[in-house]
């Protein structure tokens, strides 16, 4: 299990890779990933970049927190967790969750769980440059 | 007793606060350190609250050292 915030851009295959070879070979037969990159429109705005906040501590706990629920609730052998927070540029990697289990059901459940609930209860915040300005954003679909 | 107050996101840039110590006398509630914090009306978009980083209901109690923080929906990922 592991939770990294990063400051620099991340490349999800490399973060992915270099986890799983921690492993052990044939502990888990199915890993799911997800990955959320930075598009370019967002609600018939051009946007531009994007500053992504968060808060210390809480974020990590949070993170932890979430990352044991999946683990006990679909029988993961590992999960990854890794979010980049500072100024993210069009295309960018935003966030990688990974989930690794003895069978697909379980992969799958659990990657989707990881980010459905790191989108409700990680605190993290996105602001959006835009042509004309800045710009919070209100609602986490 | 003394409590830390954090704001976030557009909350910080809104009521211009960022962290702060704050006295404030017992029993009290999120809701009432809030008050003291900002001497204003919550905006009439919604707010959130944590408590020792911990989500919260604004009616939770606070005590003494706690780290209370207030943050705009949650919007990560």
């Amino acid at each position: 299990m592991s939770v990294k915030i990063v400051t620099a851009p991340f490349d999800p295959q490399d973060e992915l890779q270099q986890y799983q070879k921690q492993l052990r070979p044939g502990c888990f037969g199915a890993m799911t990933s997800f990955v959320g990159t930075l598009r370019d429109f967002n609600n018939d705005s051009t946007v531009l970049s994007m500053q992504l906040e968060h808060y210390p501590g809480m974020t990590e706990k949070q993170l932890d927190a979430i990352a044991k629920m999946a683990k006990t609730q679909w029988q993961l052998e590992a999960t990854l967790l890794v979010h980049r927070v500072g100024k993210i540029r069009i295309g960018e990697p935003i966030v990688l969750t990974v989930a690794w289990a003895t069978h697909r059901d379980a992969a799958f459940a659990g990657c989707r769980y990881l980010i459905d609930k790191l989108k409700t209860d990680a605190p993290f915040w996105k602001k959006e440059q835009l042509n004309n300005g800045t710009r919070w954003v209100s609602n986490n679909t | 007793m003394t409590v830390t107050v954090k704001f976030f996101a557009r909350l910080r840039e809104d009521m211009n606060i960022e962290n702060m110590s704050l006295d404030i006398p017992v029993p009290t509630d999120a809701r009432s350190v809030w008050a003291a914090a900002t001497g204003r009306k919550m905006p009439e978009y919604d707010i959130f609250c944590a408590i020792n980083q911990a989500h919260a209901h604004l009616d939770h109690m606070v005590n003494d050292g706690d780290e209370v923080a207030f943050f705009p929906q949650i919007t990560g990922g």
